[in-house]
């Protein structure tokens, strides 16, 4: 049971080792690829297997939970490593056309492997510490993807990276430290159990606001965001988009994760924190895209006021909110990478990302602008596309609480999205080229490789906006999970297979 | 002993918001040390404090001390020697690459350089 959860970990790892001593040749890269491969093949297998069971659990090194370590999979868990897996086989294709050879040969698909490691790691474990970890290994990775071969504005973009994110690690380990003190354990599931007997249940409220900081400056939430946009615009755009689509997730599914399973003793004041939070997030984000003009800055702030959703549904906490957010976590990363993947194909066409500066890609590459518009419009929330159904459901759950001012906001950044969509579309596409340059995609070395994923991944958003139903079922299934931790406190603290 | 180690968390922890705040690379660095310090003894104390009492079961004994948080610190010490290890390159690279050492986005301040630059 336990080789379910394991593989797409160990998979990565080795890749990432084999990737690292054949950094210097081509093959260096088919690694990367085959072994993102195996990861999609064996994540494929943990969801099957996990739709089957409904939580499966195993005990690293054959210690009984809550003192070993634990790597558990219920629905939430399983989805996020399949979604990091098809993610990173993407990306992974896309790195053919995208990462050049001076920085493979520094360990691009080495560092790559290990962060999808971190990633699924982070997913996977059932242990808060074991979490911190995982969290570290992403960022070590995720620091040397930023600033690879990276000239100053890299490096200026990583030491901002690093520093916030550091001292959200310090405010992590604290709370950890608090939470330790107060129940003696710190595994999820034992947690869950401990903190109902905790007696000062004031302090247990400062350790999960010290969880909300820590957590919220890896989402990228108001207001804590500002090392995204500082960042993501730099680096290479493979890596901008497997950063853009899972690195603040983690964040997300941390905060989901613990908000409903550990700290939901005081619900009235943590989440309507979160729902101020998830206000202001979603607000900010999308007027901060409003004044951009670069293609990734742009994106970069619609992270931010999208993440603003996702809080919003897990800040009400009611059933279909939480299905709401499920739904747009998943929607979202793939969306947004593709975005970013797309931004790399303009800029190699055009020769920028400064939309003013560039055009003409409707007329000489219609395929291209096609491409786009699907993810755009999916992210702007236009039915049919899967973007339309997750904003669809948390609105609907803000109506069913009668909150008709946060549904307001929630419509009307939609309706600013669409905004700058459009501003990306008639700068970048539809006007001619001030240059007078008409880029084809006949010119695009390595074409196969960089339209393969971008085509793979609209796809994806189509299948789920024009068939929603079996989404919304699993999102619903995995909901209840959430909100009735029994199953999966059964599956770690109970007989282990 | 309670006091000691409360007063060191707690200075250790203000001197390193105070670098922290500093916006300059070479103090954000000391200060998210000294930060990873009290964070490092901050965890080694979760455990409670016991003198003289030894981790592991052993026959005749009754009072032990818990081992779990020193494994803890343990792993957290080692994760952040490397972290501050990727954080002094990455530092040195943004000021070797810039002549300018400022965390934040604001240009030369030439008024405020000399103080406080170690």
């Amino acid at each position: 049971m336990s080789w379910y959860l394991t593989l797409p970990l160990v998979i990565p790892f080795v890749a990432s080792i084999i990737a690292y001593l054949l950094r210097s040749s081509p093959l260096g890269a088919w690694v990367s690829i085959i072994g993102s491969g195996l990861g999609l093949i064996a994540s494929i297998a943990l969801m099957v297997v996990v739709l089957d069971a409904g939580v499966i659990a195993g005990q690293m090194g054959n210690w009984p939970a809550p003192f070993g370590i634990t790597l558990v999979a219920d629905l939430l868990s399983a989805v996020m490593v399949l979604i990091t897996a098809i993610t990173g086989f993407a990306v992974a294709i896309y790195a053919l056309g995208d990462i050049t050879e001076r920085q493979a040969k520094l360990g691009y698909h080495a560092l790559f492997q290990i962060l999808l490691a971190g990633v699924t790691g982070a997913f996977l474990t059932g242990d808060l510490f074991n979490l911190y970890v995982w969290f570290e290994v992403m960022l070590i990775a995720s620091f040397g993807l930023l600033i690879l071969n990276g000239g100053k504005e890299q490096i200026d973009g990583g030491v901002k990276y690093v520093a916030l994110n550091l001292i959200s690690t310090i405010l992590f380990l604290t709370g950890i430290g608090l939470l330790y003190g107060m129940t003696g354990t710190l595994n999820f599931a034992d947690l869950a159990l401990k903190v109902e007997e905790v007696e000062n249940q004031g302090l247990l409220t400062v350790v999960a606001m010290m969880f909300m900081v820590a957590f919220g400056v890896k989402a990228a939430v108001f207001p804590l965001f500002f090392w995204l946009p500082a960042a993501y615009h730099t680096p290479s755009f493979a890596v901008s988009a497997v950063f853009a689509g899972l690195l603040t997730k983690v964040g997300v599914y941390a905060l989901i994760r613990m908000f409903t399973m550990v700290f939901d003793h005081d619900i009235g004041f943590t989440h309507t924190v979160l729902l101020w939070v998830a206000c202001f997030t979603m607000v900010i984000g999308v007027l901060g895209a409003a004044a951009q003009s670069d293609f990734r800055k742009i994106l970069s702030f619609h992270i931010i006021s999208q993440i603003g959703y996702m809080i919003l549904g897990l800040a009400l906490m009611t059933p279909l909110a939480l299905v709401g957010a499920v739904f747009y976590l998943v929607h979202h990363i793939i969306v947004k990478a593709n975005l970013f993947l797309i931004a790399g194909i303009a800029k190699r066409l055009t020769g920028g990302t400064e939309v003013y500066q560039i055009g003409g890609l409707y007329k000489s590459a219609p395929f291209l602008a096609i491409l786009f518009l699907i993810p755009a419009f999916s992210l702007a929330g236009f039915p049919p596309l899967s973007g339309f159904w997750a904003k669809y459901i948390i609105v609907k759950a803000t109506l069913d609480l009668e909150m008709w001012f946060v549904a307001f906001i929630a419509l009307a950044v939609g309706l600013m999205t669409i905004y700058s969509m459009t501003k990306i579309w008639a700068e970048a596409f539809w006007k001619p080229h001030p240059e007078g340059i008409e880029p084809e995609l006949k010119t695009l070395p390595n074409k196969a490789a960089q339209l393969i994923p971008v085509a793979g991944l609209a796809v994806l958003t189509i299948i789920i906006g024009l068939n929603p139903e079996p989404f919304v079922v699993f999102a619903e299934r995995t909901t209840a999970q959430l909100l009735d931790p029994s199953p999966y406190i059964a599956a770690v603290l109970g007989e282990t297979p | 002993m309670e006091l000691l180690i409360a007063s060191a968390i707690g200075i250790m922890t203000a001197a390193g918001i105070y670098l922290v705040l500093r916006l300059r690379t070479f103090p954000v660095i000391l200060g998210i040390s000294l930060l990873t310090y009290a964070v490092n003894i901050f965890l080694f104390t979760s455990g409670r404090l016991v003198v003289g009492a030894p981790p592991v079961l052993r026959d005749d004994i009754t009072t032990y001390t818990d081992p779990l948080p020193q494994a803890l610190v343990l792993t957290a010490i080692v994760i952040s020697f490397g972290m501050t290890a990727v954080v002094v390159m990455i530092g040195l690279g943004a000021f070797l690459g810039s002549d300018d050492d400022h965390v934040d986005d604001q240009p030369d301040r030439s008024d405020d350089a000399p103080e406080g630059t170690p």
